[in-house]
């Protein structure tokens, strides 16, 4: 079996007396998307933070691209090829669409203390950024204001930027939160054609593209991981359905 | 991006500002009064801080409250150097502008680990450092300050010594650094302070650690600070505490807000407004305070962006 491109050891996280992530160890492989799903609290968001590093493990190891990257901080990780998306969007406002990617891809061109040649009409850097929003099917917004797009385009630009880094993996927090569901479907599309190359670990409230799109998934119930398995596997997992898909089922 | 509003905000108006500024010898040869000229090269000196606050305020989103520190280290630094007889320009501009980038390298270090009003206070708290640290220093006239006895030199040039001269020298620095730091504003390195302004968690999420790129500008506008200040120790002849004083911090601030934050050359305008302001309206009034507060309220109010945000519109794509 080839090496996994993320796996999680043994991970604990507790807030006082509250145990947020249990023992929780997981992998995601090349070429998959595993999804993560799971109730509120479940302690989605806690362990997003544990893989991008926000978030300090109490214990555990976070193996990415080879190596331990436990002790390193947010922008190193990055640097090695860890790309995410915010569950609230995270993209800056004032910048044009355009620049929001060229500046994830000046940030994977090494650092950026130079000076003086003018950033805005660095080819370089947009016509990389011009592919990218291509990708995601933004081009038609490139030069708009990212803070006037729409909600559901705001999320198709957090993807674009997470993309410009080159990513080795991608850690999507509820990408569609929020969306139309023709964005949804848009970006349903794009994460498809996209994951040969990119593994995702995703985490997702809309049980349909996350069932159109994962190839395993990992139910999270009070911290710890209850089941895991194929889509099908999940969906007629009695544990599963009794802590998370019941309701959904019976709705 | 490029409506009417914006392109007078962001291209007539400092044309316009620096043609102007140009013409101020010319004036105050025309009408025989030295002290327009006096006057401007005061406000051109204060300028010059202003720009530098305007690019770590404005476009790297660092409160600092301690700016006039560097303008006492740079004024300290030609003045001390006088006292030993060191009159040269070509030693004593450099030594002013190496230890204010040390003491921005030192200070920003230490202060830029905060955010917000942490920031705020803690730059503060450093200038306060500077100023009460000046004022011990009796060797060099203690809280009464020190005067100095002619300007620098350069070689043997009048550069200095001539008023018109001088005032033409600080105004190419002004336009010098202003150029410059439009150049640093609109580079890799000014798109990552923007970006960080915006989002910090963002920028980490990229990739990059916005600490030493803040930390880098931070050391670029002390030591352009450092340089206003040389000059405002040869425009003044003298040199004293008062410099380092909070409420220099203070007046410098308001110039930058006045004109308009992110622009550089709003910080301009800011300080030819305030400056021009304080000398009219002291003329009718001590208590001129009580008239300029009031006008600085609305014009923040109203005119959100400072006086270029008056210009309305070109701001939406």
């Amino acid at each position: 079996m080839t090496a996994p491109a993320l796996q999680l050891k043994n991970l604990n996280k507790a807030y006082g007396a509250l145990q947020v992530t249990k023992d929780l160890s997981l992998e995601v492989f090349p070429g998959e998307i595993h999804a993560v799903i799971g109730p509120n609290g479940a302690g989605k968001t806690t362990l997003i933070g544990q893989i991008a590093g926000n978030v300090q493990s109490d214990s555990g190891k976070v193996f990415f691209a080879g190596r331990d990257v436990t002790a390193l901080p947010v922008a190193r990780r990055a640097q090695l090829g860890l790309g995410r998306s915010f569950q609230i969007t995270a993209i800056l406002p004032e910048f044009s669409v355009l620049e929001n990617v060229a500046l994830g891809v000046q940030a994977h061109h090494g650092h950026s203390f130079h000076f003086f040649k003018p950033a805005a009409t660095d080819e370089s850097l947009n016509s990389k950024a011009r592919a990218i929003l291509d990708t995601v099917n933004l081009s038609h917004r490139t030069d708009a204001r990212a803070g006037n797009l729409s909600h559901g385009e705001k999320r198709v630009l957090e993807l674009a930027i997470a993309l410009a880094g080159e990513p080795k993996l991608l850690l999507l927090d509820e990408p569609m939160a929020g969306t139309g569901p023709e964005e949804t479907r848009n970006l349903v599309e794009v994460l498809k054609s996209l994951k040969a190359s990119i593994p995702m670990l995703l985490v997702e409230h809309d049980m349909d593209a996350v069932f159109q799109l994962a190839d395993r998934i990992s139910v999270l119930v009070y911290g710890g991981i209850v089941a895991t398995g194929t889509p099908d596997e999940i969906r007629n997992d009695a544990k599963v359905r009794e802590a998370y898909l019941g309701e959904d089922e019976t709705a | 991006m490029t409506g009417t509003a914006f392109l007078f905000r962001n291209r007539i108006v400092p044309i316009l500002l620096f043609a102007l500024l140009a013409l101020v010898p010319a004036y105050a040869a025309f009408t025989d009064d030295r002290f327009i000229l006096l006057f401007v090269t005061r406000i051109l000196v204060l300028a010059i801080a202003a720009v530098s606050l305007d690019f770590i305020l404005g476009i790297g989103a660092m409160v600092s409250f301690g700016h006039a520190a560097y303008l006492g280290l740079g004024a300290y630094a030609v003045g001390i150097l006088a006292d030993s007889d060191i009159w040269a320009a070509w030693i004593s501009f450099p030594v002013a502008i190496l230890i204010s980038g040390l003491f921005a390298l030192v200070t920003g270090a230490i202060s830029l680990r905060t955010r917000g009003v942490y920031f705020i206070m803690i730059t503060l708290a450093f200038g306060q450092m500077a100023y009460f640290t000046a004022t011990s220093l009796s060797a060099y006239g203690g809280d009464d300050g020190l005067t100095l006895w002619s300007r620098s030199e350069f070689f043997d040039t009048g550069l200095f010594s001539d008023d018109t001269s001088f005032y033409y020298l600080v105004f190419g620095v002004l336009l010098a650094v202003t150029l410059l730091l439009k150049q640093i504003a609109g580079s890799r390195f000014g798109r990552v302070l923007k970006g960080a302004k915006q989002s910090e968690a963002r920028l980490h999420a990229i990739g990059i650690d916005p600490y030493r790129y803040r930390l880098a500008a931070y050391v670029i506008a002390g030591m352009i600070a450092g340089l206003a200040g040389a000059l405002m120790a040869n425009q003044s002849e003298f040199v004293s505490p008062a410099y380092m004083s909070w409420q220099r911090s203070g007046e410098i601030l308001v110039m930058v807000i006045l004109g308009g934050l992110g622009s550089l050359h709003g910080a301009i305008l800011g300080a030819v407004a305030y400056l021009s302001m304080e000398e009219v309206l002291s003329g009718y009034t001590e208590h001129w305070r009580l008239i300029f507060g009031p006008l600085l309220i609305l014009v923040v109010l109203y005119g959100k962006g400072g006086l270029l945000g008056l210009i309305k519109g070109g701001d939406k794509s």
